[in-house]
Protein backbone atom coordinates (compact mmCIF):
# COMPACT_ATOMS: atom_id res chain seq x y z
CA UNK A 1 0.00 0.00 0.00
CA UNK A 2 1.38 3.39 -1.10
CA UNK A 3 -0.51 6.85 -0.02
CA UNK A 4 -3.88 3.94 1.09
CA UNK A 5 -3.42 2.86 -2.65
CA UNK A 6 -2.92 -0.77 -3.78
CA UNK A 7 0.73 -1.19 -5.03
CA UNK A 8 -1.05 -3.55 -7.65
CA UNK A 9 -3.51 -0.93 -8.78
CA UNK A 10 -0.84 1.79 -9.05
CA UNK A 11 1.12 0.11 -11.29
CA UNK A 12 -1.58 -1.22 -13.44
CA UNK A 13 -2.14 2.43 -13.53
CA UNK A 14 1.32 4.04 -14.29
CA UNK A 15 1.35 1.54 -17.03
CA UNK A 16 -1.61 2.59 -18.49
CA UNK A 17 -0.41 5.95 -18.19
CA UNK A 18 3.29 4.72 -20.03
CA UNK A 19 0.94 3.32 -22.96
CA UNK A 20 -1.25 6.18 -22.95
CA UNK A 21 2.05 8.14 -23.51
CA UNK A 22 3.60 6.30 -25.79
CA UNK A 23 0.87 7.28 -28.66
CA UNK A 24 1.24 10.63 -26.39
CA UNK A 25 4.36 10.76 -28.03
CA UNK A 26 4.57 9.74 -31.78
CA UNK A 27 1.58 11.59 -32.63
CA UNK A 28 3.04 14.42 -30.82
CA UNK A 29 6.40 14.67 -32.03
CA UNK A 30 5.09 13.94 -35.95
CA UNK A 31 3.01 17.27 -34.81
CA UNK A 32 6.44 19.33 -33.08
CA UNK A 33 8.21 18.06 -36.35
CA UNK A 34 5.73 19.47 -39.14
CA UNK A 35 4.47 22.75 -36.77
CA UNK A 36 8.12 23.35 -36.65
CA UNK A 37 9.54 23.06 -40.07
CA UNK A 38 6.18 24.28 -41.84
CA UNK A 39 4.26 26.27 -39.68
CA UNK A 40 1.58 24.43 -40.02
CA UNK A 41 -0.61 23.10 -37.47
CA UNK A 42 -1.75 19.75 -38.62
CA UNK A 43 -4.99 18.82 -37.70
CA UNK A 44 -5.39 15.60 -39.94
CA UNK A 45 -2.77 13.85 -37.27
CA UNK A 46 -5.70 12.49 -36.14
CA UNK A 47 -7.38 11.24 -39.38
CA UNK A 48 -4.15 10.00 -40.09
CA UNK A 49 -3.51 7.79 -37.27
CA UNK A 50 -7.07 6.36 -37.51
CA UNK A 51 -5.88 5.69 -41.15
CA UNK A 52 -2.68 3.65 -40.51
CA UNK A 53 -5.41 1.70 -38.12
CA UNK A 54 -7.42 1.27 -41.07
CA UNK A 55 -4.76 0.63 -43.22
CA UNK A 56 -3.92 -2.71 -41.25
CA UNK A 57 -7.01 -3.71 -40.84
CA UNK A 58 -7.83 -3.83 -44.68
CA UNK A 59 -4.41 -5.20 -45.81
CA UNK A 60 -5.39 -7.99 -43.40
CA UNK A 61 -8.89 -8.12 -43.95
CA UNK A 62 -8.09 -7.84 -48.25
CA UNK A 63 -4.79 -9.10 -49.01
CA UNK A 64 -4.17 -11.42 -45.79
CA UNK A 65 -1.23 -9.67 -44.40
CA UNK A 66 -0.86 -9.78 -40.70
CA UNK A 67 0.52 -7.27 -38.40
CA UNK A 68 4.12 -7.06 -39.33
CA UNK A 69 3.57 -6.65 -43.01
CA UNK A 70 1.73 -3.53 -41.61
CA UNK A 71 3.79 -2.43 -39.35
CA UNK A 72 5.78 -1.28 -42.51
CA UNK A 73 2.98 -0.89 -45.15
CA UNK A 74 0.58 1.15 -43.12
CA UNK A 75 2.64 4.40 -42.44
CA UNK A 76 4.68 3.64 -46.02
CA UNK A 77 0.95 4.21 -47.48
CA UNK A 78 -0.23 7.20 -45.04
CA UNK A 79 3.37 8.66 -45.52
CA UNK A 80 3.06 8.28 -49.46
CA UNK A 81 -0.57 10.09 -48.87
CA UNK A 82 0.74 13.13 -46.72
CA UNK A 83 3.64 14.01 -49.10
CA UNK A 84 1.26 14.03 -51.66
CA UNK A 85 -0.93 16.30 -49.54
CA UNK A 86 1.70 18.50 -49.01
CA UNK A 87 2.50 19.40 -52.89
CA UNK A 88 -0.63 19.82 -53.64
CA UNK A 89 -2.23 21.53 -51.02
CA UNK A 90 -0.46 22.70 -47.98
CA UNK A 91 2.69 24.13 -50.18
CA UNK A 92 0.16 26.78 -51.07
CA UNK A 93 -0.28 27.93 -47.98
CA UNK A 94 2.81 28.71 -46.14
CA UNK A 95 2.93 32.31 -47.58
CA UNK A 96 -0.38 32.55 -45.34
CA UNK A 97 -1.15 33.06 -41.81
CA UNK A 98 -1.51 29.67 -39.68
CA UNK A 99 -5.21 29.86 -39.33
CA UNK A 100 -5.83 28.96 -43.03
CA UNK A 101 -3.03 25.62 -42.78
CA UNK A 102 -4.90 24.95 -39.66
CA UNK A 103 -8.69 25.37 -41.59
CA UNK A 104 -7.44 23.18 -44.57
CA UNK A 105 -6.21 20.98 -42.32
CA UNK A 106 -9.13 20.53 -40.19
CA UNK A 107 -11.69 20.18 -42.86
CA UNK A 108 -9.25 17.32 -44.73
CA UNK A 109 -9.32 15.35 -41.26
CA UNK A 110 -13.86 16.00 -41.62
CA UNK A 111 -13.36 14.50 -45.18
CA UNK A 112 -11.16 11.50 -43.93
CA UNK A 113 -12.81 10.44 -41.41
CA UNK A 114 -16.46 11.59 -43.07
CA UNK A 115 -15.31 9.12 -45.67
CA UNK A 116 -14.07 5.87 -43.37
CA UNK A 117 -17.50 6.29 -41.42
CA UNK A 118 -19.76 6.35 -44.57
CA UNK A 119 -17.74 2.93 -45.80
CA UNK A 120 -16.95 0.92 -42.42
CA UNK A 121 -19.83 2.38 -40.03
CA UNK A 122 -18.78 3.88 -36.16
CA UNK A 123 -18.94 0.31 -34.78
CA UNK A 124 -15.05 -0.48 -34.98
CA UNK A 125 -13.40 -3.29 -36.56
CA UNK A 126 -11.32 -5.85 -33.98
CA UNK A 127 -8.00 -6.29 -34.75
CA UNK A 128 -5.70 -9.57 -33.04
CA UNK A 129 -2.75 -9.27 -31.13
CA UNK A 130 -0.11 -10.82 -33.14
CA UNK A 131 0.41 -14.59 -31.78
CA UNK A 132 3.85 -13.86 -30.84
CA UNK A 133 2.53 -10.78 -28.48
CA UNK A 134 -0.10 -12.61 -26.92
CA UNK A 135 -0.08 -13.37 -23.04
CA UNK A 136 1.60 -11.98 -20.58
CA UNK A 137 4.16 -12.12 -18.19
CA UNK A 138 3.39 -12.18 -14.20
CA UNK A 139 6.05 -9.88 -12.49
CA UNK A 140 5.06 -10.63 -9.33
CA UNK A 141 3.39 -7.36 -8.16
CA UNK A 142 1.51 -7.15 -11.34
CA UNK A 143 0.51 -8.73 -14.37
CA UNK A 144 2.03 -7.15 -17.77
CA UNK A 145 0.65 -8.05 -21.14
CA UNK A 146 3.23 -8.81 -23.48
CA UNK A 147 1.63 -6.47 -26.29
CA UNK A 148 1.61 -3.41 -23.91
CA UNK A 149 4.96 -3.11 -23.14
CA UNK A 150 5.82 -3.88 -26.78
CA UNK A 151 3.87 -0.95 -27.40
CA UNK A 152 5.86 1.36 -25.04
CA UNK A 153 9.19 -0.47 -25.95
CA UNK A 154 8.63 0.47 -30.03
CA UNK A 155 7.66 3.51 -29.08
CA UNK A 156 10.23 4.95 -26.75
CA UNK A 157 12.40 3.62 -29.45
CA UNK A 158 11.10 6.09 -32.09
CA UNK A 159 11.16 8.47 -30.05
CA UNK A 160 14.71 8.05 -29.42
CA UNK A 161 15.46 7.34 -33.17
CA UNK A 162 13.53 10.39 -33.99
CA UNK A 163 15.40 12.70 -31.97
CA UNK A 164 18.72 11.51 -32.13
CA UNK A 165 18.41 12.04 -36.07
CA UNK A 166 17.28 15.30 -35.54
CA UNK A 167 19.73 16.60 -32.99
CA UNK A 168 22.83 14.75 -33.55
CA UNK A 169 23.00 14.21 -37.55
CA UNK A 170 23.73 16.22 -40.62
CA UNK A 171 20.47 15.59 -41.88
CA UNK A 172 19.34 16.46 -38.52
CA UNK A 173 21.28 19.99 -38.41
CA UNK A 174 19.38 20.64 -42.25
CA UNK A 175 16.37 20.34 -40.64
CA UNK A 176 17.32 22.18 -37.53
CA UNK A 177 18.50 25.13 -39.74
CA UNK A 178 15.25 25.25 -42.35
CA UNK A 179 12.78 25.45 -39.25
CA UNK A 180 14.88 28.95 -38.21
CA UNK A 181 15.41 30.12 -41.67
CA UNK A 182 14.32 28.12 -44.76
CA UNK A 183 15.10 30.92 -47.38
CA UNK A 184 19.00 30.82 -46.37
CA UNK A 185 19.50 26.74 -46.02
CA UNK A 186 17.98 27.33 -49.00
CA UNK A 187 20.23 29.31 -50.88
CA UNK A 188 22.97 27.27 -49.76
CA UNK A 189 21.93 24.53 -52.07
CA UNK A 190 19.71 22.46 -50.18
CA UNK A 191 16.44 21.15 -51.60
CA UNK A 192 14.66 22.65 -48.85
CA UNK A 193 10.70 22.16 -50.72
CA UNK A 194 11.90 18.22 -51.20
CA UNK A 195 13.10 18.03 -47.34
CA UNK A 196 9.66 19.71 -46.37
CA UNK A 197 7.49 17.23 -48.26
CA UNK A 198 9.44 14.15 -46.56
CA UNK A 199 9.70 15.94 -43.38
CA UNK A 200 5.40 16.01 -43.65
CA UNK A 201 5.45 12.57 -44.94
CA UNK A 202 7.60 11.20 -41.94
CA UNK A 203 5.73 12.87 -39.28
CA UNK A 204 2.11 11.48 -40.75
CA UNK A 205 3.85 8.08 -40.93
CA UNK A 206 4.79 7.95 -37.11
CA UNK A 207 0.98 8.95 -36.90
CA UNK A 208 -0.06 6.06 -38.87
CA UNK A 209 2.46 3.80 -36.94
CA UNK A 210 0.91 4.59 -34.11
CA UNK A 211 -2.12 3.60 -35.92
CA UNK A 212 -1.52 0.21 -36.65
CA UNK A 213 -0.07 -0.05 -32.81
CA UNK A 214 -2.99 1.29 -30.94
CA UNK A 215 -5.30 -1.08 -33.42
CA UNK A 216 -4.97 -4.73 -31.22
CA UNK A 217 -5.85 -2.41 -28.21
CA UNK A 218 -8.29 0.32 -29.17
CA UNK A 219 -10.52 -1.32 -32.11
CA UNK A 220 -10.07 0.11 -35.36
CA UNK A 221 -12.71 2.75 -35.14
CA UNK A 222 -13.37 5.80 -37.80
CA UNK A 223 -13.24 8.09 -34.90
CA UNK A 224 -10.53 6.73 -33.13
CA UNK A 225 -8.09 9.77 -34.23
CA UNK A 226 -10.62 12.69 -33.62
CA UNK A 227 -10.98 11.17 -29.85
CA UNK A 228 -7.51 11.12 -29.11
CA UNK A 229 -6.18 14.43 -30.97
CA UNK A 230 -7.18 16.91 -28.79
CA UNK A 231 -5.62 15.46 -26.03
CA UNK A 232 -2.35 15.46 -28.10
CA UNK A 233 -3.15 18.70 -29.38
CA UNK A 234 -2.94 19.86 -25.83
CA UNK A 235 0.26 17.68 -24.78
CA UNK A 236 2.15 19.89 -27.53
CA UNK A 237 1.10 23.04 -25.60
CA UNK A 238 2.58 22.10 -23.00
CA UNK A 239 5.66 21.00 -24.07
CA UNK A 240 6.49 23.73 -26.27
CA UNK A 241 5.34 24.09 -30.00
CA UNK A 242 8.03 22.88 -32.33
CA UNK A 243 9.94 21.54 -29.39
CA UNK A 244 11.43 17.74 -29.90
CA UNK A 245 12.60 16.41 -27.12
CA UNK A 246 9.79 18.54 -25.11
CA UNK A 247 6.62 16.59 -26.75
CA UNK A 248 8.44 13.12 -26.38
CA UNK A 249 9.25 14.23 -22.33
CA UNK A 250 5.68 15.82 -21.73
CA UNK A 251 3.71 12.98 -23.17
CA UNK A 252 5.20 10.21 -21.46
CA UNK A 253 5.08 12.58 -18.57
CA UNK A 254 1.46 14.00 -18.72
CA UNK A 255 0.50 10.22 -19.83
CA UNK A 256 2.18 9.20 -16.26
CA UNK A 257 0.03 11.66 -14.46
CA UNK A 258 -3.02 10.90 -16.17
CA UNK A 259 -2.49 7.10 -15.12
CA UNK A 260 -1.89 8.25 -11.59
CA UNK A 261 -5.31 10.58 -11.64
CA UNK A 262 -6.97 8.12 -12.54
CA UNK A 263 -6.26 6.30 -9.45
CA UNK A 264 -6.36 9.02 -7.08
CA UNK A 265 -9.63 11.23 -8.38
CA UNK A 266 -10.85 9.58 -11.10
CA UNK A 267 -13.78 12.15 -12.02
CA UNK A 268 -11.13 14.57 -13.10
CA UNK A 269 -8.64 11.84 -15.13
CA UNK A 270 -10.22 13.11 -18.76
CA UNK A 271 -9.84 16.84 -17.72
CA UNK A 272 -6.31 16.84 -16.14
CA UNK A 273 -4.17 17.33 -19.06
CA UNK A 274 -6.34 20.57 -19.68
CA UNK A 275 -5.88 21.99 -16.59
CA UNK A 276 -2.52 21.20 -16.43
CA UNK A 277 -2.30 23.37 -19.95
CA UNK A 278 -4.54 25.93 -18.91
CA UNK A 279 -2.01 26.35 -15.53
CA UNK A 280 1.15 26.20 -17.12
CA UNK A 281 -0.01 29.08 -19.97
CA UNK A 282 -0.67 31.37 -17.60
CA UNK A 283 3.21 30.68 -15.96
CA UNK A 284 4.92 29.63 -19.03
CA UNK A 285 3.17 30.75 -22.35
CA UNK A 286 5.64 29.24 -24.86
CA UNK A 287 5.16 25.68 -22.79
CA UNK A 288 7.70 23.68 -20.66
CA UNK A 289 10.66 23.39 -23.66
CA UNK A 290 8.68 26.05 -25.97
CA UNK A 291 11.31 29.49 -26.73
CA UNK A 292 9.32 32.66 -27.12
CA UNK A 293 8.87 34.24 -29.90
CA UNK B 1 45.00 46.08 -69.45
CA UNK B 2 43.37 43.16 -70.83
CA UNK B 3 39.71 42.73 -69.31
CA UNK B 4 38.69 39.26 -67.67
CA UNK B 5 35.79 37.48 -68.59
CA UNK B 6 32.79 38.21 -67.12
CA UNK B 7 32.18 36.03 -64.85
CA UNK B 8 28.27 37.49 -63.68
CA UNK B 9 26.06 39.76 -66.15
CA UNK B 10 22.90 41.32 -64.66
CA UNK B 11 21.09 43.19 -67.52
CA UNK B 12 17.83 44.87 -66.57
CA UNK B 13 17.16 43.53 -63.70
CA UNK B 14 13.61 44.33 -61.75
CA UNK B 15 12.32 42.88 -58.67
CA UNK B 16 9.06 43.75 -56.55
CA UNK B 17 8.17 43.35 -52.89
CA UNK B 18 4.40 42.87 -52.95
CA UNK B 19 3.41 46.54 -54.16
CA UNK B 20 6.94 48.06 -54.22
CA UNK B 21 9.29 48.27 -57.18
CA UNK B 22 12.60 47.89 -55.58
CA UNK B 23 14.64 47.75 -58.53
CA UNK B 24 13.93 49.15 -61.54
CA UNK B 25 16.23 48.09 -64.53
CA UNK B 26 19.65 47.45 -62.54
CA UNK B 27 22.43 45.83 -64.93
CA UNK B 28 26.47 45.76 -64.26
CA UNK B 29 28.88 43.21 -65.20
CA UNK B 30 31.27 41.28 -62.56
CA UNK B 31 34.48 40.49 -64.44
CA UNK B 32 36.39 37.20 -62.91
CA UNK B 33 38.31 37.58 -59.91
CA UNK B 34 37.84 40.61 -59.12
CA UNK B 35 36.08 42.17 -56.11
CA UNK B 36 33.70 44.50 -56.77
CA UNK B 37 31.28 46.62 -54.54
CA UNK B 38 27.29 47.76 -54.67
CA UNK B 39 27.78 51.61 -53.24
CA UNK B 40 24.84 53.69 -52.09
CA UNK B 41 22.59 54.64 -49.29
CA UNK B 42 20.13 52.93 -47.49
CA UNK B 43 17.16 51.22 -49.31
CA UNK B 44 18.21 51.54 -52.92
CA UNK B 45 18.13 48.06 -53.43
CA UNK B 46 21.48 46.27 -52.74
CA UNK B 47 20.68 43.58 -50.56
CA UNK B 48 18.16 42.97 -52.65
CA UNK B 49 19.99 42.84 -55.66
CA UNK B 50 21.91 40.33 -53.76
CA UNK B 51 18.93 38.50 -53.04
CA UNK B 52 17.61 38.55 -56.86
CA UNK B 53 21.14 36.89 -57.83
CA UNK B 54 20.38 34.09 -54.94
CA UNK B 55 16.78 33.53 -56.19
CA UNK B 56 15.27 34.45 -52.77
CA UNK B 57 13.00 37.07 -54.14
CA UNK B 58 9.91 35.87 -55.47
CA UNK B 59 8.63 38.73 -57.79
CA UNK B 60 12.24 39.39 -60.53
CA UNK B 61 12.86 39.13 -63.91
CA UNK B 62 15.30 40.29 -66.29
CA UNK B 63 18.42 38.66 -67.09
CA UNK B 64 20.85 36.73 -64.51
CA UNK B 65 23.85 35.02 -66.54
CA UNK B 66 26.47 33.46 -64.09
CA UNK B 67 29.35 31.57 -66.26
CA UNK B 68 26.51 31.86 -69.72
CA UNK B 69 23.79 30.40 -67.58
CA UNK B 70 20.50 32.04 -66.94
CA UNK B 71 19.63 32.53 -62.94
CA UNK B 72 16.61 33.99 -63.59
CA UNK B 73 13.99 31.51 -63.37
CA UNK B 74 16.11 29.30 -61.08
CA UNK B 75 15.50 27.97 -57.29
CA UNK B 76 17.47 29.05 -54.94
CA UNK B 77 19.05 25.86 -54.10
CA UNK B 78 19.99 25.03 -57.92
CA UNK B 79 21.73 28.31 -58.17
CA UNK B 80 23.75 27.72 -54.84
CA UNK B 81 24.69 24.17 -56.97
CA UNK B 82 26.30 25.97 -59.90
CA UNK B 83 29.08 27.84 -57.48
CA UNK B 84 27.24 31.04 -55.93
CA UNK B 85 27.10 31.76 -52.16
CA UNK B 86 25.25 33.96 -49.66
CA UNK B 87 26.54 35.82 -46.50
CA UNK B 88 23.38 37.37 -45.14
CA UNK B 89 23.67 40.87 -43.61
CA UNK B 90 21.84 39.57 -40.61
CA UNK B 91 24.53 36.44 -40.63
CA UNK B 92 22.19 33.86 -40.31
CA UNK B 93 23.94 32.05 -37.65
CA UNK B 94 21.60 29.15 -36.35
CA UNK B 95 20.75 29.33 -32.84
CA UNK B 96 19.96 26.03 -32.74
CA UNK B 97 23.00 24.63 -34.16
CA UNK B 98 26.80 24.57 -32.63
CA UNK B 99 29.35 25.93 -34.33
CA UNK B 100 30.82 23.08 -35.77
CA UNK B 101 27.73 22.45 -37.33
CA UNK B 102 26.96 26.04 -38.89
CA UNK B 103 30.49 25.94 -40.23
CA UNK B 104 29.47 22.64 -41.65
CA UNK B 105 26.26 23.04 -42.72
CA UNK B 106 26.51 24.51 -46.58
CA UNK B 107 27.32 21.56 -48.48
CA UNK B 108 30.32 21.17 -50.94
CA UNK B 109 28.87 21.87 -54.25
CA UNK B 110 31.97 21.76 -56.16
CA UNK B 111 35.80 21.35 -56.07
CA UNK B 112 38.63 24.10 -55.24
CA UNK B 113 36.89 25.35 -52.03
CA UNK B 114 38.91 26.00 -48.81
CA UNK B 115 39.61 22.40 -46.86
CA UNK B 116 38.39 22.43 -43.26
CA UNK B 117 42.04 22.93 -42.32
CA UNK B 118 42.50 26.02 -43.85
CA UNK B 119 39.63 27.78 -42.24
CA UNK B 120 40.49 26.38 -38.93
CA UNK B 121 43.98 28.26 -39.75
CA UNK B 122 42.54 31.48 -41.26
CA UNK B 123 39.68 31.51 -38.19
CA UNK B 124 41.31 29.84 -35.06
CA UNK B 125 38.94 31.10 -32.99
CA UNK B 126 35.88 28.39 -34.01
CA UNK B 127 37.76 25.66 -33.70
CA UNK B 128 38.00 26.89 -30.20
CA UNK B 129 34.36 27.50 -29.67
CA UNK B 130 33.26 24.14 -32.07
CA UNK B 131 30.87 23.25 -29.03
CA UNK B 132 29.09 26.52 -27.86
CA UNK B 133 26.00 27.70 -29.62
CA UNK B 134 25.97 29.67 -32.71
CA UNK B 135 24.69 32.43 -31.81
CA UNK B 136 26.85 32.60 -28.36
CA UNK B 137 29.72 34.20 -30.25
CA UNK B 138 30.48 37.52 -30.59
CA UNK B 139 29.60 40.13 -33.20
CA UNK B 140 32.88 39.73 -34.88
CA UNK B 141 33.26 35.59 -34.50
CA UNK B 142 29.84 35.87 -35.87
CA UNK B 143 30.32 37.34 -38.90
CA UNK B 144 33.82 35.14 -38.97
CA UNK B 145 31.87 31.88 -39.23
CA UNK B 146 29.12 33.55 -41.86
CA UNK B 147 32.08 33.99 -44.29
CA UNK B 148 34.36 30.54 -43.11
CA UNK B 149 31.11 28.61 -43.92
CA UNK B 150 30.51 29.67 -47.51
CA UNK B 151 34.11 29.45 -48.00
CA UNK B 152 34.74 25.49 -47.79
CA UNK B 153 31.74 24.87 -50.21
CA UNK B 154 33.46 25.29 -53.83
CA UNK B 155 31.91 28.57 -54.99
CA UNK B 156 33.45 30.45 -57.01
CA UNK B 157 31.82 33.91 -56.67
CA UNK B 158 30.87 35.31 -52.83
CA UNK B 159 27.94 37.57 -52.21
CA UNK B 160 29.33 39.42 -48.55
CA UNK B 161 25.89 41.70 -47.33
CA UNK B 162 27.74 44.44 -45.61
CA UNK B 163 30.26 42.55 -43.64
CA UNK B 164 31.66 44.93 -41.33
CA UNK B 165 28.40 46.29 -40.03
CA UNK B 166 28.72 47.52 -36.41
CA UNK B 167 31.79 45.77 -35.91
CA UNK B 168 35.47 46.96 -33.95
CA UNK B 169 37.82 48.33 -36.52
CA UNK B 170 40.73 45.39 -35.75
CA UNK B 171 38.22 42.84 -37.07
CA UNK B 172 36.91 44.86 -39.90
CA UNK B 173 40.55 45.15 -40.31
CA UNK B 174 40.88 41.58 -40.04
CA UNK B 175 38.04 41.20 -42.75
CA UNK B 176 39.66 43.14 -45.31
CA UNK B 177 42.24 40.87 -45.02
CA UNK B 178 40.59 37.54 -45.19
CA UNK B 179 38.76 39.14 -48.83
CA UNK B 180 42.05 40.48 -50.36
CA UNK B 181 43.74 36.90 -49.36
CA UNK B 182 40.15 35.56 -50.92
CA UNK B 183 40.78 37.82 -54.30
CA UNK B 184 44.17 36.11 -54.55
CA UNK B 185 43.11 33.07 -54.59
CA UNK B 186 40.94 33.41 -57.54
CA UNK B 187 37.42 34.08 -56.11
CA UNK B 188 35.36 36.87 -57.35
CA UNK B 189 33.38 38.61 -54.26
CA UNK B 190 30.48 41.08 -54.47
CA UNK B 191 30.20 42.98 -51.85
CA UNK B 192 27.41 45.64 -50.52
CA UNK B 193 29.11 47.98 -48.50
CA UNK B 194 28.30 51.34 -46.66
CA UNK B 195 31.55 51.69 -44.76
CA UNK B 196 33.42 53.38 -48.03
CA UNK B 197 37.02 53.30 -46.39
CA UNK B 198 36.79 49.61 -46.20
CA UNK B 199 35.59 49.40 -49.56
CA UNK B 200 37.83 51.77 -51.03
CA UNK B 201 41.10 50.07 -50.11
CA UNK B 202 39.51 46.39 -51.30
CA UNK B 203 37.83 46.84 -54.48
CA UNK B 204 38.42 46.65 -57.99
CA UNK B 205 35.57 48.11 -58.97
CA UNK B 206 32.44 50.29 -57.09
CA UNK B 207 28.88 50.63 -58.79
CA UNK B 208 26.73 53.36 -57.19
CA UNK B 209 22.98 52.34 -57.08
CA UNK B 210 20.45 54.88 -56.53
CA UNK B 211 16.50 54.11 -56.60
CA UNK B 212 16.94 50.41 -57.75
CA UNK B 213 19.48 51.47 -60.89
CA UNK B 214 23.29 51.64 -61.31
CA UNK B 215 23.95 55.21 -62.34
CA UNK B 216 27.58 55.11 -62.08
CA UNK B 217 30.68 52.73 -62.30
CA UNK B 218 33.94 54.28 -61.04
CA UNK B 219 37.43 52.32 -61.29
CA UNK B 220 40.18 51.86 -58.50
CA UNK B 221 42.66 53.89 -60.73
CA UNK B 222 39.53 56.71 -60.89
CA UNK B 223 38.68 56.46 -57.34
CA UNK B 224 40.97 59.65 -56.72
CA UNK B 225 39.65 61.86 -59.15
CA UNK B 226 35.98 60.79 -58.70
CA UNK B 227 35.66 61.70 -55.21
CA UNK B 228 34.21 64.28 -55.69
CA UNK B 229 31.11 62.98 -57.30
CA UNK B 230 31.18 59.78 -55.02
CA UNK B 231 30.44 62.18 -52.40
CA UNK B 232 27.85 63.65 -53.74
CA UNK B 233 26.17 59.97 -54.65
CA UNK B 234 26.42 58.78 -51.05
CA UNK B 235 25.80 62.32 -49.30
CA UNK B 236 29.08 61.86 -46.92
Amino acid sequence: MIFGVPLQALLGQLLLGLINGAFYAMLSLGLALIFGLLNIINFTHGALYMAGAFAAWLVLTYLGIGYWGALLLAPLAVGLFGMLLERFLLSRLYKLDHLYGLLLTFGLALVIEGGFRQLYGVSGMPYPVPKELQGGWNLGVMYLPIYRGWVVVVSASVCLGTWLLVEKTKLGSYLRAATENRALVQAFGINVPMMVTLTFGFGVALAALAGVLAAPIYSVNPLMGSNLIIVVFAVVVIGGMGSMGGAIITSFALGLVEGLTKLLYPEAASTIIFLVMAVLLLVKPAGLFGKER
Amino acid sequence: MTEAPVLLKIDDLHAHYGESHVLHGLSFDIPQGEVVTLLGRNGVGKTTTLRCIMGMVGQRRGSILFAGKQLIQMASHQIARLGLAYCPEERGIFSSLNVAENLLLPPVVQAGGLSLQEILSLFPRLQERAGSQGTKLSGGEQQMLAIARILRTGARLLLLDEPTEGLAPVIVQQIGEIIAGLRDRGFTVLLVEQNFRFAQRLADRHYVVEHGRVVDMIRKDQLSVSAEKLRSYLGV
